[in-house]
């Protein structure tokens, strides 16, 4: 395990330094420049200045050396806009984010995986299609419209929920959030755990489990759930890929003060050790929940081995 | 004059207004407002940014040497008790406040005010608010590096600073935004202040969540007696304009800045209509035509865009409302605005006519740059493209983001652009952007340059008299509107939305959202603690 686990890792280094180097190219090609974004009146000779100061007239290669010198001792450089540590920065915002994320995972889970359950036990029934009108309805819909609804029923209309910011950090703010950003995955978290299920119940291994006389509470326990978490967890894994991708929308409709927010305004505003810093939080981020993925796989099934 | 164009254009808002001066100030409550555009706030060192956006707080946060002043229309001292003209209107003496005390509780000197203008105009870090600094006497040689100190900044005594100008213009405009906000000298310098800012206004800095919110408390050793009001004030980031909506009409927002779909549905509604108020803001909205693009550099083809564009319709059918048809530059707002003068007419005969004439009987074809904004970008240019093309002007378009369009508009690198450009709240300042000694990228975007537009500028801007000057500057306006080198499309309707248990809201042509903390207060029926 601890071998798998240092390889991994390893792994991960030419993928993060990948992900720098398309940063750095494709924000050294995009049109616009941190001194317009910061004065429509700056001087000529100011730019200049200001260019030289943040090291902006180095050629490419020069500052990507740079760049990756200062992220080995852990500083992601300063913010052009605000002038503060982009650490600092990316620290404030990652917190709200993940916040964000594990709950809108967790009401995915706790909601997804029991429907699509239910509906496998009873394919064809009243359930199973209620269940699958829903799952088809929460991924269709669009996250910017149904954040809207939630605001206007549970806030407006019923008065249960602030309809927006952060508050105190508390679930009553992160609720809605969390919903409007937890109901696609929650959708395909059911499809696939009934898909999974509706499989693993014609297997072989459930048939000879049946034909030696184990109950069917028994074989769906042990049998049936078990192999169908292999894969919900697969599904689980990639989902948070996509919900760090979607929290943008979510944030910025709720004024929530996440990441995501974050790299949107740096990318309009030119901010690239910024939008360089939020970029690599969220990979990293992202490989690191890909790895507890993996480790977790052993877990729930010994098949699967660390070789 | 200013006063009664308000009166003319915002009649609802003022009556909101009045009603709320026939009552007597509560102390306490929570003030809470928005930050409709867009993203996060820039950054707490309000010196670097130039987004209104960031001003929202500012207002609350810092001072400045004057503040406008939305009753009178003008800006006025703030930090200076008296300000003596003299030197031929080119030396200002400002007698500072000897009651104003920074939020750390150190009192405001002379040294803080030479101090931060020194800062604004370090040439290495590009803070927006040096353009206006660079009107002082040797301020462009500190920014180029040449001098270490301003040279037109003299302290006299601890309250007392000589400030020499370049040009005979009136200071007040030049310092009242935040961009020109007053730091305590040396605290400023320090890490810690972009994390915790200190400034000179009603409210210390408290919070600040990016992204979400800031908040803000009553400083008690502020200089005007009984003032401020509130006992807080909470600035929350909402971009978007829906969410915005519900949290308005759910109570939880005090004000919010309603965009043209809005518009209409707040007047609609008759327990939101009472809300409204809204005012001329000093922008222009405004297609600019490049003169080295041979069709425009002909005079006769930027007034036939002028002809062939049904600039009415556009206004009420696109933008509902929510703006005021333009008759050249300067706004209904601008002390300088001539309220004779009329909007080209739609007139498509007239328009060939003289597309004829300068030898483009079958028009022409232009590429046209624009962003993808609601009241002056695509939309627009989508509705104005078959109205140029009936008079056989063809128009591709040439979408970008903001960011990359302001870069476009400096750099020169269109044939044709659309914009909203700040057109106040000084008629001289903004009409100096046509004047052909201004470079492209400082505001002169169209490179406007016309010998006797630049004589009667100049003119205007040595006339002491200020009956004199206002006749010479509409003038000038006038000019501008004949040589037409932009379409004129309108000036902005700012609306907002207030709750009834707000009052003192100004409304403030320069930017509606920018609302002097101070004079704000709400009433026991605010549900906000």
């Amino acid at each position: 395990m601890l071998s798998f686990l240092i390889r991994r890792l390893l792994q991960t280094i030419p993928t993060v330094l990948a992900v720098v180097l398309l940063v750095f190219v494709l924000f050294s090609v995009v049109p616009g420049s941190i001194a317009s974004s910061m004065s429509d009146d700056a001087d000529p000779h100011v730019e200049l200045r200001l260019k030289q100061q943040l090291g902006l007239n180095d050629p490419v290669y020069v500052r990507f050396g740079n760049y990756i010198a200062k992220l080995t001792t852990g500083d992601f450089g300063t913010s052009f806009r605000t002038r503060e540590p982009v650490t600092t920065m990316v620290a404030k915002r990652a917190w709200p984010t993940l916040q964000l994320i594990f709950t809108a995972m967790a009401f995915s889970v706790l909601l997804g995986v029991p429907l699509g359950f239910i509906a496998a036990l009873r394919p064809g029934g009243l359930v199973d299609s209620a269940a699958m009108v829903l799952a088809v309805s929460g991924l269709s819909i669009a996250k910017f419209w149904l954040g809207l609804v939630l605001m206007y029923l549970f806030a407006l209309k019923l008065g249960w929920l602030p309809s927006f910011g952060y508050g105190d950090g508390g679930l009553k703010y992160l609720l809605l959030p969390a919903i409007t950003l937890g109901v696609s995955p929650m959708a395909l978290f059911a499809r696939t755990t009934r898909a999974a299920v509706l499989e693993i119940m014609t297997a072989d291994f459930v048939r000879t489990a049946r034909s030696k006389g184990m109950s069917e509470t028994r074989v769906v326990k042990w049998h049936v759930m078990r192999n169908a978490l292999v894969i919900i967890l697969t599904t689980v894994g990639l989902q948070f890929g996509g919900l760090m991708g979607q929290a943008v929308v979510v944030e910025k409709l709720f004024s929530w003060p996440g990441i995501g927010s974050l790299l949107v305004d740096s990318v309009l505003q030119r901010d690239i050790p910024a939008v360089q810093g939020s970029i690599l939080v969220v990979v990293l981020a992202f490989l690191a929940l890909n790895l507890l993925i993996d480790v977790l796989y052993g877990v729930i099934d010994p098949r699967i081995r660390y070789a | 004059m200013m006063f009664r164009m308000i009166a003319i254009v915002a009649a609802l808002g003022l009556a909101l207004a009045g009603s709320a001066e026939a009552q007597t100030p509560r102390k306490g409550g929570t003030i809470r407002m928005t930050a409709p555009y867009g993203s996060s706030f820039t950054s707490l060192d309000i010196h670097t940014t130039q987004r209104a956006q960031d001003e929202i707080y500012a207002k609350a946060l810092h001072r400045s040497l004057y503040i406008w002043n939305s009753a009178e229309g003008k800006p006025v001292p703030e930090l200076a008790k008296e300000v003596v003209v003299s030197g031929g209107g080119l030396v200002y003496t400002f007698k500072l406040r000897d009651d104003a005390y920074f939020h750390n509780g150190r009192k405001m000197t002379a040294d803080d005010v030479i101090w931060t203008y020194n800062r604004i105009m370090d040439g290495t870090k590009a803070y927006p608010g040096a353009r206006f600094v660079r009107i002082i006497e040797g301020a462009a040689a500190v920014e180029k590096g040449q001098a270490k100190e301003i040279s037109g900044l003299k302290k006299i005594d601890d309250f007392t600073v000589e400030m020499k100008l370049t040009e005979k213009v009136d200071p007040g405009f030049y310092f009242f935004t935040a961009l020109t906000s007053i730091y305590p000298a040396d605290e400023a310098a320090k890490d810690s202040f972009i994390q915790h800012p200190i400034g000179l206004g009603p409210f210390k800095f408290v919070e600040h969540v990016p992204g979400s919110r800031i908040v803000l408390e009553r400083w008690d050793r502020f200089y005007k007696p009984g003032k401020p009001y509130a006992d807080k004030v909470i600035v929350s980031i909402m971009g978007e304009a829906a969410a915005r909506d519900v949290a308005f009409r759910n109570k939880e927002i005090d004000t919010s800045v309603l965009g043209p779909a809005q518009y209409v549905a707040y007047q609609a509604d008759p327990n939101l209509k009472g809300t409204i108020v809204e005012v001329a803001e000093v922008f222009t909205r405004y297609m600019g035509m490049n003169p080295a693009f041979k069709p425009f550099a002909d005079k006769r083809v930027r007034q036939a865009i002028n002809y062939a564009i049904d600039t009415d319709l556009i206004i009420n059918k696109l933008v509902k409302g929510k703006a005021y048809r333009a008759t050249s530059w300067l706004p209904l707002t601008s002390p300088a605005y001539d309220k004779t003068m009329k909007p080209y007419p739609f007139d498509p005969a007239k328009a060939k006519q003289l597309l004829a004439e300068a030898g483009y009987p079958q028009g022409f074809e232009f590429e046209w740059t624009t962003s993808q904004n609601e009241s002056w970008g695509l939309p627009i240019v989508s509705a104005v493209i078959p109205m140029l093309d009936r008079v056989g002007i063809k128009a591709k378009v040439k979408q970008v983001e903001t960011a990359v369009l302001a870069e476009v508009v400096r750099t020169g690198d269109y044939q044709a652009f659309i914009y909203s450009q700040q057109s106040g709240p000084d008629p001289l300042a903004a009409l100096k952007c046509f004047h052909s000694s201004t470079p492209q990228p400082a505001c002169n975007y169209m490179n406007f340059k016309n010998a006797e537009f630049d004589k009667i500028l100049d003119e205007a801007g040595q006339a002491d008299d200020a009956a004199k000057r206002t006749q010479l500057l509409q003038k000038a306006n006038a000019l501008l509107y004949e040589e037409a080198p932009v379409w004129f499309f309108n000036y902005n309707k700012a609306v907002m939305a207030v709750q009834p248990w707000l009052h003192g809201i100004q409304l403030n042509p320069t930017e509606l959202t920018h609302q002097n903390a101070e004079e704000l207060w709400v009433d026991e029926t605010s549900p906000a603690k």
